[in-house]
């Protein structure tokens, strides 16, 4: 069983955004993690790029495959988790505390259509 | 159009031990148990086993055995004792790859023929239409068998003591048969890893047998997952990737198995022709600075523009480097050139190397 947080929201392509002022932070969720298995590559956006909400903004790979990252939000990259760059594996050991990227949002209201723990949770029954 | 996937003999075992399954060749296959990382390293270090009963299997049996197996295969088996075993390939007219595939010499009468399991409708039909005219009968015997890989440096102590066969004597790249209960049993030193190891083919339920001897004996479980890093770290070939029906075996730098000195095979005049002319491009390894990982089809980028793309790549688990196998054209296929990789929206350095990124370890 993956495990799920209660204080954050969900996307359905199983990226998680923790939203503190207007900076939301987002990673790959538990779930995500142990579908891929051992992660040998985070593909990261740079500092300063613009990413937007529903589209891709850097990949996840596994031994076996890449997978894309979907922004579930839109604004500036203001940092990334360079420790990933040295250990993506960290992502595989705690998915929630490593983080991708932290961004700088544009819209708060970016965030009312993700899903929270509940309803992710039924996704991940599926 | 939904195509049903065979189960192997051991498909239920997959399934209670939760291995995570997925198609391949038409076969509903293990990829992976604990862990492609886990798998991989416990077949470099100690020994794993695969179920590998999707592999096709088809003997050739009579007076013209020797001359057709010659006709339609690209290496020399002339004058070998029985029991040897020849890797190569079967060749169209234009030199592009029918299949590749093991050869096992029973005697010059008789050949057994192991097959990649995408390829058995299409290769027992170009080689029974090709054996007529020929004083020998084709027979696909590929549903009766099933098969198990055991490979790792302890893949002789394993199959000793856990199956009780006796194969120490057994050389590279040779095979005997075992009598069990009045059953025959094929048992080769062959693998698809770089490592030591065996591939035993029998019936299902014998096969049954094997897996489950070897699981109480606590052998790792390995899965598709790491039957292709192994391989591809020892920088062999996978039919569908390095090889294809317009990839002939000396585009794919593997000119050592093609013995152009034979007096006739199908292909032959074509692939004299491309050894003759020089190809026009080449399998080759490249070796990128950073973790980036390249994958089959991503672009490889010389001077500006695309000069090949990726047959295969990963993330090496055995050296931690990202390699890759690509198809590139000339003169950019020199070992030591720069290169890039495509990789998604950005490119990444690199150079040619030798596609062996991994020493093999075989016992000869």
């Amino acid at each position: 069983m993956s495990k799920i947080l209660d204080d954050i929201r969900y996307a359905d392509s199983h990226e998680w955004v923790k939203l503190e002022g207007d900076i939301a932070t987002v990673g790959i969720t538990d779930y995500a993690q142990h579908a891929l298995g051992d992660i040998v590559y985070v593909d990261m956006p740079e500092v300063g790029d613009e990413v937007t909400k529903g589209e891709e903004f850097g990949a996840v790979e596994s031994v076996k495959a890449a997978s894309d990252l979907i922004s579930p939000i839109s604004g500036e990259v203001v940092e990334i988790n360079e420790a990933l760059e040295d250990e993506p594996g960290l992502v595989n050991q705690d998915a929630f505390a490593n983080w991708i990227m932290k961004v700088k949002i544009n819209d708060a209201a970016d965030i009312d259509d993700l899903l929270d723990a509940a309803a992710y949770a039924k996704i991940c029954e599926e | 159009m939904e195509e049903k996937l065979i189960k192997t003999c051991l498909h239920d075992r997959h399934v209670k031990l939760g291995a995570l399954m997925s198609p391949f060749g038409g076969f509903d296959m293990p990829i992976q148990y604990k862990g492609i990382t886990e798998e991989h390293n416990a077949v470099r270090q100690d020994v794993g086993v695969f179920d590998v009963s999707h592999m096709g299997e088809v003997r050739v049996k009579g007076p013209e055995a020797y001359k057709f197996v010659s006709h339609i295969f690209v290496n020399d088996v002339t004058g070998a004792p029985d029991g040897q075993i020849f890797y190569g390939m079967m060749c169209y007219e234009n030199g592009g790859t029918v299949d590749d595939l093991l050869v096992y010499k029973v005697n010059d009468e008789e050949y057994f023929l192991v097959i990649n399991a995408a390829n058995i409708d299409k290769d027992v039909e170009w080689i029974k239409r090709n054996a007529e005219g020929f004083n020998c009968v084709v027979t696909d015997e590929s549903p009766r068998y099933g098969e198990v890989a055991i490979q790792g440096p302890q893949a002789e102590a394993t199959v000793e003591k856990v199956l009780g066969l006796s194969v120490k004597d057994i050389p590279f790249y040779n095979f005997q048969t075992f009598d069990i209960d009045g059953e025959e049993i094929i048992v080769s030193r062959t693998g698809y890893t770089g490592e030591d190891g065996f591939e035993i083919y029998g019936s299902h339920e014998y096969i049954i047998k094997v897996w489950d001897k070897l699981m109480e004996a606590g052998v790792q479980p390995c899965g598709l997952g790491c039957r292709d890093t192994l391989r591809f770290e020892v920088g062999l070939p996978l039919y569908g990737d390095e090889l294809s029906d317009t990839i002939t075996p000396i585009e794919a730098s593997l000119s050592m198995f093609v013995k152009l000195d034979k007096p006739e095979f199908i292909g032959k005049e074509a692939l004299a022709k491309q050894k003759a002319e020089g190809v026009k491009r080449r399998i080759i390894g490249i070796e990128l600075e950073g973790t980036a990982v390249p994958r089959h089809g991503y672009p490889v980028e010389a001077d500006g523009r695309q000069i090949g793309e990726v047959t295969t790549g990963y993330k090496s688990i055995s050296t931690g480097k990202s390699v890759a196998m690509a198809m590139v054209e000339k003169p950019y296929d020199k070992l030591g050139t720069p290169v890039e990789i495509r990789i998604r929206k950005k490119t990444f350095p690199g150079k040619v190397v030798k596609k062996r990124f991994y020493e093999k370890n075989y016992k000869k």
